[in-house]
């Protein structure tokens, strides 16, 4: 296999695993806000803190490998998206800095239960993904012009594209979605039949939506003719496939059974949707400027970046698993018996 | 006209953003190691008191740490966004040091996780504190990577330019510059010996409120010898930068000391003032220079005059390695004092005028790493890449970055007025007696 190919399933692959985190995290501070102006906050916010306190920073790391792993294999988009995304980037990291800090002020500071915090926490999880898949919009092309040499973002015509604010859309229905569906799963593991009741409903509440905004998406790339609508076309049974595990990820929640299934066709859904939009994509990262051939970074950079990779996942991957048996899967900790916070 | 405003505007939001994120970041080395030594000493002494400070220090360090990772992600991701011509050739040549900071990052996240959530978890205390191994170590080397890639822009080397391109790359050659061994060396030390002292100084504080227990004095203590031993390694490893300096990029010391002939002999300057050319009011050390340079009082030292005028660093950088140094010095002074009298049983070293220097020796530290900063980063100007690219090069086109920099401005004002409240309500509401007595009762006093 080349070596661009493997850099960028990797990268991808990361960026995966951050939306998936990333994506419980943002709902679960929509979902935490929400319960408590209704009222009902008690229940869902013990699980929610649960989840999160051990985890949060982890969370945070998977987009800075991704980002810093992009600069390394591709160092092109450090020029190109750079230099186009330094607004929306900007919004986002305004959003992550403020959002990621008063989470640590609160949950360590003893304090908690403020509704003005909770919604602001809660609200700005939800345009964090909306600044973010931006970029989406941005590599299917048409929205940078080149500016004596150097890419400019042509903001008007990304404001007015029915593209983006779709991808948008289903970006923020998406983290509801996800985050629900894990939530129901987690809650039951904890015993919270409260809680899970809660969850399951907004889990059901949100399929709709999200299957109705991934259509959607498809509709619009065909009416735009696109080069990506044709590579889409390649792998449609990739979606295909992903959309019945979405009917099979319904289906156990309606039914209220097999919530440890419904968790994994989710999350199984979720990858193959995205890595069918990856390779759909190939070969562009910013079409039709830049391909992850001509970007690549040269040889010798290259084969020492997949050797420290290689090198980190063996560090990483059991650290991770430790984490997971000491928190995500174990009973006592879940189930909130034992409470060993420093 | 509107570039050269982008080039002031990232200016100024990159140095905005890392001189906040390096109060956080050096806290954010230092403070896992001092955690480390006291419940290590807590556990060896069987001593509650030192097991007490690693917990307490530990719930500090949560507020502290979230402000660093969420800088840190900013600084990670405007180097691409202000400097994207920067980058691209970082990427091509300094890419490793950047990718394995991410998995040190990582690696420290994980295992603080663990550590904060699983105390009392384990039957065996020893256990819970091996965690911290691997904290103190991602945090140490996550500074050792990210000052490689600095060294690197100081000292760049591991590739050929030819034309407009780079080649014969060599990845490692790139991350193992003359600049690294005293860059991380001072980086490191100055980052323990500035978290020791923050730390004596709050046990300072802590005794001078009238919180008269024996736990704080045991804090000062144990912060006090931590403290004078890394400052002391912290001054040898800046005489080797100095040495450093000398060697290979001498107009940024010739810029620091306002040495502007080449001469033999050249006497040291402490203070002054720079007016029309002249300086005035200065303290001058004869051949100081000279010995501090190069060993030896009658060496020749390379003065500014050897560089066009387009070369020259900002001559303010003079004043911060003034207020680093003498800092340095007297931290060395203050720590040296107050362990010795500890030692030999002077009762000044207990006085409260005594107490009050060491609550504001952790504040003026934190202003030594400012300044250290300042210097080492103006002193490389004009250049981004040190001989190779200038900063105006490597800066974005976009506009408009002056109204990011006021929201990021703005930004960083709120997260740093929220972490000081936040810190001084966590303990306020928690004092130490409080604490211990429902230790004792056998109950957690904190959720």
């Amino acid at each position: 296999m080349a070596l661009e190919i493997l850099g960028i399933s990797v990268l991808w692959l990361f960026l995966f695993g951050y939306v998936i985190v990333a994506s419980i995290d943002f709902g679960a501070g929509f979902f935490n806000a929400y319960s408590l102006l209704r009222g009902n906050h008690q229940t869902l916010t013990k699980i929610i803190k649960r989840y999160l306190s051990p985890v949060w920073e982890i969370t945070n790391v998977f987009l800075v490998f991704f980002f810093v792993g992009v600069v390394g294999f591709f160092p092109q988009t450090a020029y190109y998206y750079g230099t186009v995304l330094i607004v929306p980037a900007s919004i986002a990291l305004i959003l992550l800095a403020i959002r990621g800090s008063y989470y640590a002020f609160e949950a360590y500071s003893g304090v908690s239960g403020h509704k003005g915090y909770a919604l602001a926490y809660g609200i700005s999880g939800l345009f964090i993904p909306a600044a973010l898949s931006v970029v989406l919009t941005i590599s299917e092309g048409g929205f940078v012009n080149m500016d004596s040499g150097h890419p400019k973002l042509d903001y008007g015509a990304l404001f007015a594209s029915p593209l983006s604010w779709s991808i948008v859309v289903l970006s923020i229905v998406a983290v509801l979605y996800i985050s629900a569906v894990f939530l129901t799963w987690y809650a039951h593991k904890a015993g919270e039949r409260e809680a899970t009741e809660v969850m399951r409903k907004y889990a059901l509440i949100w399929a709709g939506p999200l299957i109705v905004s991934a259509f959607g998406i498809i509709i619009e790339m065909r009416q735009l003719n696109n080069w990506h609508y044709e590579n889409m076309f390649d792998v449609w049974w990739l979606f295909a496939l992903s959309g019945l595990l979405f009917a099979g990820t319904v289906y156990f929640i309606y039914k209220r059974i097999r919530y440890n299934w419904a968790l994994i066709l989710l999350i199984v859904q979720f990858a193959l949707a995205f890595f069918a939009y990856g390779v759909s994509h190939y070969p562009y990262l910013l079409y039709p400027y830049l391909t992850i051939h001509d970007s690549f970074t040269n040889e010798a950079m290259a084969i020492a970046l997949v050797v420290v990779f290689i090198a980190g996942l063996a560090l990483l991957i059991p650290s991770l698993y430790l984490v997971f048996r000491l928190f995500v899967f174990n009973k006592e900790y879940v189930s909130g018996k034992s409470d060993h916070h420093v | 006209m509107r570039e050269v405003d982008s080039v002031f505007w990232s200016r100024a939001l990159t140095e905005l953003t890392l001189s906040f994120h390096i109060i956080f970041a050096t806290i954010g080395v230092g403070v896992p190691l001092m955690i480390l030594i006291a419940q290590y000493v807590g556990y060896k002494k069987n001593d509650m008191h030192y097991t007490m400070m690693a917990r307490r220090w530990a719930r500090g360090y949560t507020i502290t740490v979230a402000v660093g990772v969420v800088t840190g992600t900013i600084i990670g991701l405007q180097l691409s966004l202000l400097w994207p011509q920067f980058m691209e050739v970082a990427g091509q040549v300094i890419a490793i040091p950047l990718f394995m900071e991410t998995f040190a990052f990582f690696f420290e996240a994980i295992f603080l996780g663990i550590y904060l959530y699983t105390w009392d978890r384990f039957k065996n205390p020893k256990y819970h504190m091996l965690l911290l191994i691997p904290v103190s170590i991602g945090a140490a080397m996550s500074a050792l990577f990210i000052t490689i890639v600095n060294s690197f822009m100081n000292a760049p080397q591991g590739f050929t330019v030819k034309g407009d391109a780079l080649i014969d790359i060599q990845p490692f050659m790139a991350m193992f510059t003359p600049a690294m061994p005293t860059k991380v060396g001072h980086v490191l030390t100055t980052a323990f010996m500035t978290v020791a002292f923050i730390l004596a100084a709050i046990a300072a504080y802590k005794l001078l409120r009238g919180e008269n227990h024996v736990y704080h004095k045991k804090a000062l203590v144990l912060t006090m010898k931590l403290g004078l031993i890394f400052a002391l390694a912290s001054a040898v490893v800046g005489d080797f930068s100095a040495k450093y300096l000398a060697e290979y990029q001498p107009e940024k010391l010739a810029a620091a000391e306002w040495h502007f002939e080449t001469e033999e002999g050249a006497d040291l300057i402490l203070f002054g003032v720079l007016d029309d050319g002249e300086i005035k009011y200065e303290l001058r050390l004869p051949k100081m220079l000279s010995f501090l340079s190069h060993t030896d009082f009658n060496a020749e030292v390379i003065g500014l005059d050897q560089f066009p005028e387009d070369e020259h660093p900002p001559l303010i950088i003079h004043y911060f390695f003034d207020i680093m140094v003498s800092i340095g010095v007297f931290m060395i002074l203050l720590s040296a004092i107050f362990v010795l009298g500890k030692w030999r049983s002077w009762s000044f070293v207990e006085a409260r005028w005594f107490r009050w220097l060491i609550v504001l020796g952790g504040p003026l530290s934190v202003i030594a790493i400012e300044a250290g900063w300042w210097l080492a980063e103006m002193g490389r100007q004009p250049w981004i890449l040190y001989g190779i690219m200038r900063t105006a090069e490597g800066a974005t086109t976009a506009t408009g970055v002056e109204y990011l920099f006021i929201a990021f401005a703005v930004v960083y004002f709120i997260l740093g007025v929220g972490s000081v409240v936040i810190l001084h309500r966590m303990f306020k509401n928690n004092p130490i007696d409080k604490e211990l007595n429902s230790r004792q009762d056998g109950e957690g006093s904190w959720h």
